[in-house]
């Protein structure tokens, strides 16, 4: 376990060592500011029958940075190690293969998570000064908050995959680009097509990551995505797992 | 210390190391030498478990490399080739990390990345970053991360290639101090480095052990390698020629620079044809200004082993 720590460690503060954290946390925060501010000057114009919750973590402007911060986190991950030729001491270190995989997996993990810490002052700022009961209400933050943290993963798991077939960092981001922004966009089919039937519409919902965030942002905490998030993000560290270890093979 | 039986490799279609079979033993040097894709780099990498081998087995310090791979690896020390580093961290930090990465207990990290440090010259770079490091102290950082957990074997690619003579021979000296205490392999494709350092060698081409031997043993194998060189004015003589009729010589080449003529003799081993030379020279009223043999050095035995058909 000890070792799990020292690679996290290292893991965390490299993301800190480049400049790309602070150009990642500067655009994010420059979206997700601009998002606020525009969600809530909306808001003030005429009343609404949505939370300022539910505004914030809905919107086009929201979900355009979301997809876009994942393949900047993750694609020096495994691509910069194997370019580098670093994963030659690393791996002839005694650590385990699963102890590198993971602690990757959450390094990343915690550097999204600090990305997200800042946006707690936004809720904050606005219930010091508009005193709204509903902006107060834990459910919505519970459910909005648990929705970023399991998207959160299994789009960091898709990252972990795709940085972990290629050496080329550039690569790696737009695998991950790719299959994440296909997936997000697939929510979407049910709102472009009138003609589909109203189960199959049922269907793409269950995957609609877009209906999930709008359920969960509510505050209604439904089970589904956590199993469904929680399992294809297993699957993908796993196939990670695999293709860590199959690269030994064919090098 | 290691033990390697019937290792191969095979890479797609073409095999790096065919059927190799050695030991080396605790305390020992052991100079790993070849051309350039004779294996050496794939023979390594496979003693660190960085990847398996295609069939056959290997132990490292009583640990099997493919069973027991976290055991063996905790017991050595590696520094791949070209030193991969991570840039962006500091010396020190980098250390750090490694030391307790290796399992070195959590109170001991500051005394033996303090002793590596100093032991490898890095103290005046310490809080460096690695990306500004000159080429020579990246390899010393590479060497301070191999021996941070005192391992009993060290496994060395090339510890001195691209740098400049005083730092190999520095590097040389340290691992000669290094050798009284840790089992050594290294890589390398400059011999006198092997010559120096080495107690024993294993010259390998195209992927098969050709020599194992000590240093000495193998120069007294080789047959040809010794020559004489011999400079003297010879006036109307066919020097080269004269110099053929002598016993022993197998070959003379001859070049010449400006009244004096230059002649290098390829002789017999075990023969010495100096004086010959002389009394040849002092009948025919040569005036002669060199007669020198040249001993035979692991260069000679290196290239005559790894292409017997150069000549």
């Amino acid at each position: 376990m000890r070792k799990f720590y020292t690679l996290l460690s290292r893991e965390v503060r490299s993301y800190f060592y480049s400049p790309i954290a602070y150009i990642v946390l500067v655009f994010f925060l420059f979206v997700s500011g601009a998002d606020f501010y525009f969600q809530l000057s909306f808001m003030n114009q005429r009343p609404v029958s949505y939370s300022v919750q539910e505004a914030f973590f809905n919107s086009v402007f929201f979900w355009f940075a979301f997809v876009l911060i994942f393949p900047l986190i993750t694609m020096r991950l495994f691509a910069e190690e194997f370019k580098l030729g670093t994963i030659e001491p690393l791996m002839t270190a005694p650590v385990r293969d699963w102890q590198v995989i993971l602690s990757k997996f959450f390094g990343a993990l915690v550097f999204y998570i600090i990305l997200w810490l800042p946006t707690l002052i936004y809720f904050w700022v606005f219930q010091a000064v508009t005193h709204q009961p509903a902006a107060n209400s834990i459910g919505a933050y519970c459910g909005a908050y648990l929705m970023l943290l399991l998207l959160g993963m299994f789009y960091l798991s898709v990252g972990c995959l795709a940085s972990v077939v290629t050496k080329n960092q550039i690569v790696a981001a737009i695998i991950s680009f790719c299959v994440i922004t296909l997936h997000f966009f697939s929510g979407l089919i049910s709102f472009v097509l009138n003609e589909i039937s109203s189960s199959t519409r049922q269907l793409l919902g269950y995957f609609s990551a877009i209906e999930q965030m709008g359920t969960l942002s509510r505050g209604e905490i439904d089970t589904r995505p956590m199993v469904l998030y929680l399992s294809m993000t297993i699957v993908m560290l796993t196939l990670t797992y695999q293709a860590f270890q199959s690269r030994k093979w064919r090098l | 210390m290691i033990k390697v039986e019937n290792l191969t490799k095979r890479y797609a279609g073409q095999t790096a190391i065919d059927d190799l079979n050695f030991e080396v033993g605790k305390g020992e040097i052991m100079g790993f030498l070849g051309p350039n894709g004779a294996g050496k780099s794939t023979t390594m990498r496979i003693l660190s478990s960085f990847m398996p081998p295609t069939s056959g087995r290997a132990s490292v310090a009583g640990f099997d490399i493919f069973e027991q791979s976290l055991q063996a690896r905790a017991h050595l020390g590696y520094m791949p080739e070209n030193v991969p580093l991570y840039n962006d961290m500091r010396v020190t930090e980098y250390l750090d990390y490694r030391a307790a990465l290796k399992g070195v207990p959590h109170r001991r990290i500051a005394e033996r990345v303090g002793d590596v440090k100093e032991l490898c010259g890095l103290k005046e770079v310490e809080k460096k970053i690695i990306g500004a490091l000159s080429k020579g102290y990246r390899q010393r950082v590479g060497l301070a991360d191999a021996l941070v957990h005192e391992p009993d074997l060290l496994i060395l690619d090339e510890p001195t290639s691209g740098l400049d003579p005083n730092q190999i021979r520095q590097v040389r000296d340290l691992i000669k101090n290094l050798g009284k205490q840790h089992t050594i392999l290294l890589s390398t494709h400059i011999l006198p480095e092997v010559e120096m350092t080495c107690s024993r060698v294993i010259i390998i081409n195209k992927g098969r052990i050709e020599a194992c031997d000590t240093p000495e043993n193998l120069l007294g194998r080789i047959r040809t390698a010794s020559g004489v060189v011999v400079e003297a004015k010879v006036g109307s003589d066919n020097g080269a020629e004269e110099l053929k009729k002598i016993a022993g010589v197998r070959d003379v080449i001859a070049a010449a620079e400006g009244d004096w003529q230059i002649f290098s003799l390829r002789v017999e081993a075990d023969t010495d044809v100096r004086e010959e030379v002389y009394r040849m020279a002092s009948a025919r009223h040569w005036t002669l200004r060199e007669l020198s043999q040249r001993k035979a050095t692991l260069e000679d035995v290196f290239v005559e082993i790894t292409h017997p058909d150069a000549e």
